[in-house]
């Protein structure tokens, strides 16, 4: 049943795939006056069996190895490639879905088909059984993966809880100083809500938020406590540090005031917009700070009803 | 239309991690080496281009949805950011141009000219 499975997905993408996605874009062609000796070079260092025949900038023919082995054996040399090519050539459209390049490649029992743009009959690439294969395979290891991510979902984790009121609550441990880690949480909390199936835009303006306010912990303290508490309605992202404290939240909050140390600034941290960007991100923001004491910040962001 | 695959053959760029998803069309992109900046100012599929080689550059990437990141400079990113690029799918890219030439010749290519990214998702 599994083999059944595979079998239509395939036949699904090559509906879905164009061949314009899976040709090759960097075509190789001769021009029609080439000796067939000249050819037998460019096949050789070029690794390739076969090639179109273009004339100023127009397909007028292709012409494959086996062309060339038969020229060989009646001693044409120097004979131009026009005279020999395959004239009635075949080709694909780069428009076509991938479903009718198998066919064709089934029907003719060819090696290549020249793609072609609709209209002006532009070259526009190539395709091989080869080609197809790698296009296919690219495109089921793209949608596995997404597949995956769609498999840890748990979207339904508030309806399947009855309650009143449901609160789901994620603790991070944010250390302070090691910048190898830095931001851990922050990408840790994104696929959390990811797979709560909130909203993209609602969980990048978290994550972003959340980020920041790591950052802020690994900077300036020497560690401190990230606490998210997600309800139906509003995601609450807490930060608090037991750190140095702020001075004067004020100007803390002004864009460009900093107080990291230079080298913290030559690896891009401290550039004074990370309570701005936290800020823009949140629909409430509260910050309260002691010096000597520490920080405690409050960002909440709403959850628009579907 | 133009590949982040097309960007990496056009412009000869060091492929140093090669996880993600390089057929991902690259409409626009951002520089800065301010990690906040780069948060608050790039948009979701734009190449970023930098002279940051530490492994908080993943993060801020795979934050914002970043199609891929180039450093500039033949800068060597650390082994930690190169780990965290392929666990994070986010493509790594190095130059031996500056950012003003590698943004020069991306415009170039046409990137940048439409700017408004692609809703995803």
């Amino acid at each position: 049943m599994a083999e059944d499975k595979k079998y239509t997905k395939i036949q699904e993408l090559t509906y879905e795939l164009k061949v314009g996605n899976v040709m090759t874009k960097k075509v190789v062609t001769v021009s029609p006056q080439k000796t067939i000796y000249k050819l037998r070079n460019i096949l050789r260092t070029k690794l390739i069996s076969g090639t179109p025949v273009v004339d100023k900038g127009k397909l007028i023919g292709i012409i494959s190895i086996e062309d060339f082995m038969k020229c060989l054996a009646k001693g044409e040399r120097n004979i131009p490639v026009e005279e020999r090519m395959t004239k009635n050539v075949k080709t694909l459209y780069v428009d076509e879905p991938l479903v009718h390049a198998v066919r064709k490649f089934d029907q003719y029992g060819f090696g290549r088909f020249p793609v072609i743009e609709r209209g002006k009959g532009k070259l526009v690439g190539i395709i091989t059984k080869g080609d197809i294969i790698k296009g296919l395979l690219k495109k089921l290891e793209i949608d596995y993966h997404k597949e995956e991510i769609h498999r840890y979902r748990a979207s339904h984790i508030f309806e399947d809880i009855v309650a009143d009121r449901t609160t789901l609550t994620f603790h991070y441990n944010v250390v302070g100083e090691d910048f190898n880690r830095a931001g851990e949480s922050a990408s840790g909390l994104k696929k959390t809500l990811f797979r709560l199936g909130i909203r993209p835009d609602s969980v990048r303006r978290a994550a972003i938020a959340a980020y920041e306010a790591e950052m802020n912990i690994v900077v300036f303290t020497d560690g401190g406590k990230l606490t998210v508490s997600v309800e139906t309605h509003r995601i609450k992202i807490e930060a608090s540090d037991s750190g140095p404290g702020i001075p004067d939240i004020e100007q803390a909050m002004q864009p460009g005031f900093s107080t990291a140390p230079e080298w913290i600034r030559e690896l891009g941290f401290g550039a004074g917009m990370g309570l701005l960007n936290i800020k823009n991100c949140a629909d409430k923001m509260n910050l309260t700070s002691k010096v000597g004491k520490g920080t405690h910040l409050e960002a909440i962001i709403y959850l628009n009803q579907r | 239309m133009i590949t982040l695959k097309e960007i990496i053959q056009k412009l000869n760029l060091e492929v140093m991690s090669a996880s993600g998803d390089f057929d991902r069309e690259i409409r626009g992109g951002y520089v800065s080496d301010l990690l906040s900046d780069v948060i608050a100012n790039s948009k979701e599929g734009n190449i970023w281009i930098t002279l940051q080689t530490h492994p908080n550059i993943v993060a801020v990437a795979t934050l914002k949805e970043l199609a891929g990141i180039i450093i500039v400079n033949k800068r060597k990113p650390e082994d930690e950011t190169l780990k965290k690029a392929e666990e994070e799918n986010i493509p790594v890219m190095v130059t031996e141009l500056s950012a003003f030439e590698i943004v020069g010749r991306l415009y170039e290519l046409g990137i940048g000219r439409a700017t408004e990214n692609a809703k995803e998702v």
